[in-house]
């Protein structure tokens, strides 16, 4: 509690005391009581009081405060003095309550995001010294020890260590990092002590970056928002003015209608008037949904996305990188009267001074050193592959064109990706595939999305037809588009638009690096495997920090639950408003159904949004 | 056109913050204000030359319109 809440409560206390000991003594003369009643009032309404006489001098009087007051003190006018101090009592409860509500649920967003690191120890003259991570220049060596967040992005220089990137990435499998490694400021340094050269200042490092991000996240208000506050601004207006014909009208009208009556109806209809307890729980809500959404390790930049997503009907995916890993790997090895290790010792050797991805791939399926002297008279043959003589054996490596041309009689392979085959003296010795790999999270996920009514997903690539097909297939996938150049996906994305509803949403989801016009085109664009990448976290709106296409379903399953919730509590707050508005007009409801229609409806739908940071309950898969 | 940051504190509830954001609009030489209750935030865009007297502007609005609201650069 802050000390302004403190303060607030022992004015409660204080005021609630003098009121229950005006109600038990009933003093005579009656007047004792009444001035008792008065200093309840004055001790927690004053501030209210005082606020909106100001307020009135600035023509501001829809005003909370300038409503409550009148309320009030019209109470005490018509001599429901008791009515007057409970009315502003309470009202002073659940504003207490709310402020308290939401200075809680601003922590709570906050520790879900706590990856700032609050020190640096640097290594200075030969000593460590603590210093904060803003005062450490580039070039400088930090220090750091087992359960230490690392403060600054920088390369390890010394010692080895498993880092946790729990906070960054909701990802719970930690990371292990020797020297030369690349590593990230707000992770968690877990066993080993690590000495690290640091290569970024800290606003540069991707712990700000991050932080900055959410902490602004919501800039941007959502159609829910801008709802509400349109609503409120013609609400408050509109129950005045009732309230006013309710207190005049009937008494001139109707014979025998005593006027402290409808006046006492008018007061309660001057409480339920009072707007913040609609306006509240929706900026709530989206708040608490997009700190539970970082703490998954999905960073959404605005309220309007985190809407939006609800909404969607359409999803886009990149291939490479996206639902494939983006990695070239060797996947099988037919080998033909050689063993599986003879035949990729041979296609490695040959391949060893090409920095091709292919040959690549090859050494790392080798996985041993390659002594280069047995490696002579390598010739590469532009287009076609790799001649080389190893040990002394005359070997050739590459595709179908190359065996043509060297009249070697082979075995084409029927598999999908790219084949190398491998003739040794003139002899073919088998074949090679290697293929970018699916990531196992993507069937995962393209199977939840049509769980969660997507009734569309594409998948636009670069890459080969049959290449592309057997990936759509295999994920079953509504549409692919391949062999397509960038303008190509343009035009694409351009298409798929036109095809969704009015409210429907199409999201595109890419590695954010090529992906610049479809991201900025589409509703919503999300960016994979953020984590170290400027360029995604820039162009995206919504960023997943880790490469699991699977987190785009807890996105939309985090915004239909937001949206849920936003819906609850506009629908509950409206309602139960307009009801007491009905049942104070015809003397039914008292004042005090009134202060419940304010701020007891506040304080449920307060309540109600912070279900969404419970976000580990809800998300099972 | 810049963009500019500040955390805005006192604001009593999500309605007045809404009120102060549609006044703070009608500022003419700063452009999309949001306020944003709930991180306390205040961002607007305005030309880099222009910043102080925009600032003079809004803390006008503000002292007029909400005495006890603070605003400070982030």
């Amino acid at each position: 509690m802050t000390s302004k809440m403190k303060r607030q409560l022992f004015k409660i206390i204080f005021s609630f005391l003098f009121m229950v000991i005006s109600l038990i003594l009933k003093i005579e003369p009656d007047i004792y009581s009444k001035i008792l009643f008065v200093i309840a009032y004055l001790i927690v309404g004053y501030d209210i009081v005082m606020k909106a006489f100001r307020n009135i001098l600035k023509g501001k009087v829809f005003d909370e405060n300038f409503l409550m007051t009148i309320a009030t003190l019209g109470a005490f006018a018509i001599g429901e003095f008791e009515e007057a101090v409970a009315v502003m009592l309470f009202y002073q409860v659940g504003e207490l309550f709310q402020s308290y509500a939401v200075d809680k649920s601003r922590k709570s967003v906050a520790s879900l995001m706590d990856i700032r690191p609050d020190y640096a120890n640097v290594y200075r003259e030969e000593k460590t010294e603590r210093v904060d991570p803003e005062d450490v220049n580039i070039g400088e060596v930090i220090l750091i020890k087992p359960g230490e967040k690392i403060p600054l992005d920088g390369k390890v220089v010394e010692g080895e260590s498993l880092l946790n990137t729990l906070a960054l990435t909701g990802e719970a499998v930690p990371r292990r990092v020797s020297i030369g490694d690349e590593v990230l400021s707000g992770c968690l340094n877990q066993d080993g002590t690590l000495k690290i050269q640091v290569e970024k200042q800290f606003e540069e490092s991707t712990v700000s970056k991050i932080l900055d991000l959410v902490e602004n996240a919501s800039s941007r208000k959502s159609k829910s928002e801008n709802f509400i506050s349109k609503f409120a601004k013609y609400y408050t207006p509109i129950v005045v003015i009732i309230a006013v014909f309710l207190a005049f009208l009937p008494p001139l009208i109707i014979q025998d209608a005593i006027f402290s009556d409808w006046l006492y109806r008018a007061l309660s209809f001057l409480v339920v008037s009072c707007p913040c307890a609609l306006v509240i729980s929706i900026p709530l809500s989206f708040f608490g949904g997009i700190g539970a959404a970082s703490k998954m390790g999905i960073l959404i930049k605005g309220s309007n996305y985190l809407e939006a997503l609800a909404n969607t009907e359409i999803i886009v995916c990149d291939k490479t990188g996206t639902l494939t890993e983006g990695v070239f790997k060797v996947q099988k090895v037919i080998p033909i009267g050689c063993s599986e290790k003879e035949l990729l010792k041979y296609a490695a050797m040959a391949e060893s001074y090409s920095l091709h991805p292919i040959s690549i791939s090859l050494r790392e399926a080798y996985d041993k050193d390659i002594n280069e002297k047995l490696v002579t008279k390598t010739k590469e043959i532009s287009g076609k592959g790799v001649f080389a003589k190893v040990d002394g054996k005359e070997v050739l490596v590459g595709n179908e064109k190359l065996m043509d041309d060297e009249k070697i009689k082979f075995t084409r392979s029927e598999e999908l990706g790219t084949v190398v085959y491998v003739a040794v003296d003139k002899k073919f010795c088998g074949s090679i595939l290697i293929s970018d790999k699916i990531k196992e999270d993507s069937y995962t996920a393209t199977k939840e999305f049509k769980k969660n009514h997507v009734e569309k997903v594409v998948m636009l690539t670069g890459d080969h037809e049959n290449i592309s097909k057997s990936v759509a297939e295999k994920l079953n996938l509504d549409e692919y588009h391949a062999e397509l150049l960038p303008q190509d996906k343009v035009s694409w994305v351009e298409k798929l638009m036109t095809q969704k509803s009015a409210s429907g949403k199409l999201i595109f989801v890419g590695d954010g690096i090529n992906d610049a016009p479809v991201l900025a085109l589409s509703d919503i664009g999300v960016a994979m495997g953020g984590l170290g990448s400027d360029a995604a976290i820039e162009a995206a709106d919504v960023v997943i920090m880790t490469d699991q296409p699977s987190k785009i379903v807890d996105a939309i399953m985090l915004s239909k639950k937001t949206m849920r919730i936003v819906k609850q509590n506009i629908i509950f707050a409206i309602l139960i408003k307009i009801a007491v508005l009905i049942l104070s007009a015809f003397g039914i409801a008292t004042m005090w159904a009134a202060v419940f229609a304010d701020v007891g409806v506040s304080i449920l739908a307060i309540l109600n949004a912070l279900r969404i940071l419970r976000v580990k309950n809800w998300i099972k898969r | 056109m810049k963009r500019y940051k500040f955390k805005i504190s006192g604001l009593d509830c999500a309605s007045c913050a809404n009120e102060l954001e549609e006044s703070l609009k009608k500022i003419d030489i700063i452009q999309n204000v949001t306020i944003n209750f709930m991180t306390e935030k205040l961002i607007f865009e305005c030309f880099e030359e222009e910043k102080e007297e925009a600032l003079e502007n809004i803390r006008r609005v503000i002292k007029k319109e909400e005495p006890d609201v603070e605003i400070k650069e982030v």
